[in-house]
């Protein structure tokens, strides 16, 4: 659980500092007026959707966190084999990199005002994204053809789980760019679909570390070091 | 209604806030039934949270019977009491604490306590309701399905969960993780919604550190649920495929009735650590809303600003930080590292001390405090009690060579129900009789309330204090019927039966309560817009019960505290968070 240990404690303090910052000195009891001008005292200068997508960001950090802390105890099992990686894997990595890319792309013409280019990057991103998706399945077809299905073995367990959660998560973010996408194509101003696009980028960069993560993950190879002779009540093997 | 002159050149305009885009209804589904007002979205969350509750209750009452009079009803068998078991647990503590707590107070009180006009996103609220609703119904279907409801104890623990033997095997089990994993989304959804609201829509003036503790609470739980929640969805999801497509993330390689299984290599360790990892900091989830309310409500009505204001937030901070590290607690059982075991101890009772703050702080705002004996102030006093009871047991079971031969016992029982079932649930009480007058505009009647809280709360001692001694005996949880053990004397019997008279009297006695809801709802006192003289934003609205958008047409100004009660100099004895500071000569009032 070391994992995801540190990644919760790294997330419990960002919040407990942020908290502490807004607290300390202050002597509620005092009554005053607010200051002018302001609303909501002490908010963050950012629009609510982008708190919100942090916040957001911060929970699928804890799931995949979580996913992979398990990962890793799975892995002192007797029974572990490394997972033979589908050479599919690297081309669909690239595309993925790729509709990162044209999303930031797509953001940076989006502060610039150029709607034209708004429309050329998030159709690029979209076709990545579902290069991408479609290249994921297609692996699985390959994984299931040769004879590693989701219980051939934990690895493969791991690998359908995880690429499973990744891809609902990149379609969640493949709804919010489908309504960009057509709002843009029916010739709205820049102004009505920057923010969606930052938050797209946002995510999509989000999205593409996480996996990155995750291949990286696949392809390490396990240490063999069990204690755990192969078929016992194996209940030992993770606490050590 | 003016309390005190004050000098209009402290007077500050409201806020400048667009003209919200709120969403108006037309019709009486668009209203009640599809609404994306956050208070209806809250009475929705607690009305089907309560309806919920009461199956588990009977559920419950059942089991005291097989408990108390064994082999005297023929529709128990061992089979239906290990699903009644489960099925309790699991209900009350999320389908109706987790979701009362932070869905229906959470989304009736964050904008109104914070001065907003709703949720920042308030349809991803309505569909948070919906999906909660959905998770319910999937839940209650797994008691009609072949195979009944799953038994396999409410931590769902593996292999026995979904190995032949254990009741629901088949859809009971898939229902049960299936619906938790719809629950969590829906929850996340929700969960959103309250941080991203009491971060960003707060009104003018409304500081964190003006923040009713309420709000507080409700805040740090629900950024506990949301981080606490993923690991319960990874392992029902992985749960889930381990009994459908037979991968073997959690059960080993075993023989189940002379059969060897196909499953190998699976670690139940690794399903007890995900599902405490999540069910730690779920005891927060619960207990700091609840933390929060009775702050105010004893602040209330003992007519005083609580004692230590930033010191019980910052409790209630640092309770939310350490709940993520003493998880393993629950897992000393398991043959853990004895180092393992002695680091979650000492993380286990250092929580104690903030917690144990808290629980002066209450007592010292109660000291030489004005005390209203209304019916939240008995509840907040008796949910004092009851916490400190069960605390105290918890710090008993917080070291390992306690906790070994208690663990399997009645002991556990008595200590988890009175600081994690009774402790909340007494709260919830005190904040529906505080809040009912605000929702419905009329007060509860007092005298069904008073007998409702007196024998809850003696009913429950009743009930959980023997079971502590039952535990010392060895007296086994879990199981369906104790007998022929020589080391359980007679008499731990005739406790069992004393235990389940009051429980059933307990259970019977919160009919008054819905009843009283009912009636009080057409024939109650009406309340008037501020029954309690309370000082926070909700009762300070222009209607009672709010109407959508909460405060008409400006949003109210801060100027002060939740908590200014009994100010010296002044004559009201309470001032709204909405009133401008005072001129006084010598006055320290303005800043």
């Amino acid at each position: 659980m070391t994992s995801t240990l540190l990644v919760l404690v790294a997330i419990m303090a960002t919040v407990v500092w942020w908290l502490l910052r807004q607290t300390v000195n202050v002597r509620p009891w005092i009554a005053g007026r607010p200051a002018e001008g302001v609303s909501g005292d002490g908010a963050l200068p950012l629009p609510p959707v982008k708190v919100g997508l942090g916040v957001f960001l911060a929970v699928a950090t804890s799931l995949f966190a979580l996913l992979i802390s398990a990962y890793f105890m799975r892995m002192e099992g007797a029974d572990w084999t490394t997972l033979t990686v589908p050479k599919g894997l690297w081309l669909n990595t690239a595309a993925l990199m790729l509709s990162s890319v044209a999303m930031q792309w797509t953001r940076v013409a989006a502060r610039r005002g150029r709607i034209d280019g708004v429309r050329i990057g998030l159709i690029a991103g979209g076709v990545f994204t579902f290069g991408f998706l479609a290249g994921q399945l297609w692996v699985w077809r390959q994984l299931n053809a040769s004879g590693y299905f989701v219980a051939a073995n934990p690895a493969n367990a791991f690998f359908y789980l995880l690429t499973a959660l990744h891809g609902l998560h990149l379609l969640g973010g493949l709804w919010v760019w489908g309504k960009t996408t057509a709002k843009a194509a029916r010739g709205a101003e820049v102004g009505a679909v920057r923010l969606s696009v930052e938050l797209c980028t946002t995510y999509w960069h989000y999205l593409l570390l996480v996996w990155l993560i995750l291949f990286a993950l696949l392809l390490s190879t396990p240490p063999r070091q069990s204690s755990c002779p192969p078929d016992t009540f194996a209940i030992c093997g993770v606490t050590k | 209604m003016s309390y005190v002159a004050h000098d209009e050149s402290v007077f500050v305009r409201p806020a400048e806030v667009e003209e919200p885009e709120l969403y108006h209804p037309k019709t009486f589904i668009g209203k009640y039934i599809w609404s994306q007002d956050a208070k209806v979205i809250g009475v929705q969350y607690s009305i089907t949270a309560i309806a919920v509750g009461l199956v588990a209750l009977v559920l419950s009452g059942i089991m005291r019977l097989q408990l108390g009079f064994p082999h005297t009803f023929s529709f128990i068998d061992p089979s239906n009491y290990l699903q009644f078991v489960t099925m309790h647990g699991m209900i009350m503590v999320i389908y109706l604490l987790t979701a009362l707590f932070l869905g229906g107070f959470g989304n009736y009180l964050i904008p109104l306590m914070i001065g907003a006009r709703d949720m920042v996103f308030p349809y991803v609220n309505m569909i948070s309701y919906w999906i909660y609703l959905f998770a319910v119904l999937l839940l209650m279907a797994s008691f009609f399905v072949p195979g009944g409801s799953t038994g396999a104890g409410w931590t769902l623990y593996p292999p026995q969960a979904i190995l032949e033997g254990t009741p629901g095997v088949h859809m009971g089990i898939i229902l049960m993780l299936v619906s938790l994993a719809f629950f969590i989304i829906g929850f996340t959804m929700g969960g959103l919604n309250y941080v991203v609201t009491v971060l960003q829509a707060r009104t003018r003036g409304m500081t964190l550190m003006r923040l009713p503790l309420t709000i507080w609470g409700i805040f740090m739980a629900t950024i506990l649920a949301l981080l606490a929640f993923p690991a319960l969805f990874v392992s029902a999801i992985m749960m889930t495929l381990d009994q459908t497509l037979g991968t073997s993330f959690f059960v080993p390689a075993l023989v189940s009735r002379g059969e060897h299984l196909d499953y190998s290599g699976g670690s139940p360790i690794l399903f007890q650590h995900l599902f405490w990892f999540f069910g730690h900091p779920e005891v927060y989830i619960v207990a700091l809303p609840a933390f929060g309310i009775v702050s105010d409500l004893i602040a209330v009505h003992a007519r005083k600003n609580i004692f230590g204001y930033r010191m019980m937030v910052w409790a209630i901070v640092a309770i939310g930080g350490l709940s993520f590290i003493v998880w393993a607690h629950h897992m000393y059982v398991s043959g853990m590292n004895p180092y393992f075991g002695f680091f979650f101890a000492a993380t286990t009772l250092i929580i104690a001390v903030p917690t144990a703050l808290k629980v002066y702080n209450w007592v010292l705002t109660l000291w030489r405090g004005n005390i209203h004996l209304t019916v939240p102030m008995l509840f907040a006093i008796g949910f004092i009690f009851t916490f400190v009871n069960g605390g105290l047991t918890g710090l008993f079971l917080g070291n390992v060579p306690i906790d070994l031969p208690l663990s399997k016992t009645m002991f556990v029982v008595a200590h988890f129900h009175m600081v994690m079932a009774v402790s909340p649930i007494l709260v919830v009480f005190g904040a529906i009789y505080h809040w009912y007058p605000k929702v419905t505009g009329r007060m509860l009647n007092d005298s069904m309330g008073k007998f409702h809280f007196w024998v809850t709360f003696l009913g429950t001692y009743a009930i959980y204090f023997p079971m502590h001694y039952l535990g010392f005996l060895g007296v086994p949880r879990r199981y369906y019927a104790v007998e022929n053990l020589d080391f359980i004397p007679q008499s731990a019997q005739s406790l069992n039966v004393a235990i389940t008279i009051a429980a059933l009297i307990v259970g019977a006695v919160q009919l008054v309560f819905l009843y009283n809801l009912v009636w009080s709802y057409f024939k109650g006192k009406p309340s008037g817009d501020n029954p309690w003289q309370a000082t926070t934003l909700e009762w300070q609205t222009a209607h009672t019960p709010p109407t959508h958008g909460n405060f008409g047409s400006t949003l109210p100004v801060v100027y002060r505290w939740a908590y200014d009660y009994s100010v010296p100099g002044v004559e009201a004895d309470f001032i709204p968070q909405n009133q401008p500071p005072i001129k006084r000569a010598g006055s320290s009032e303005e800043a």
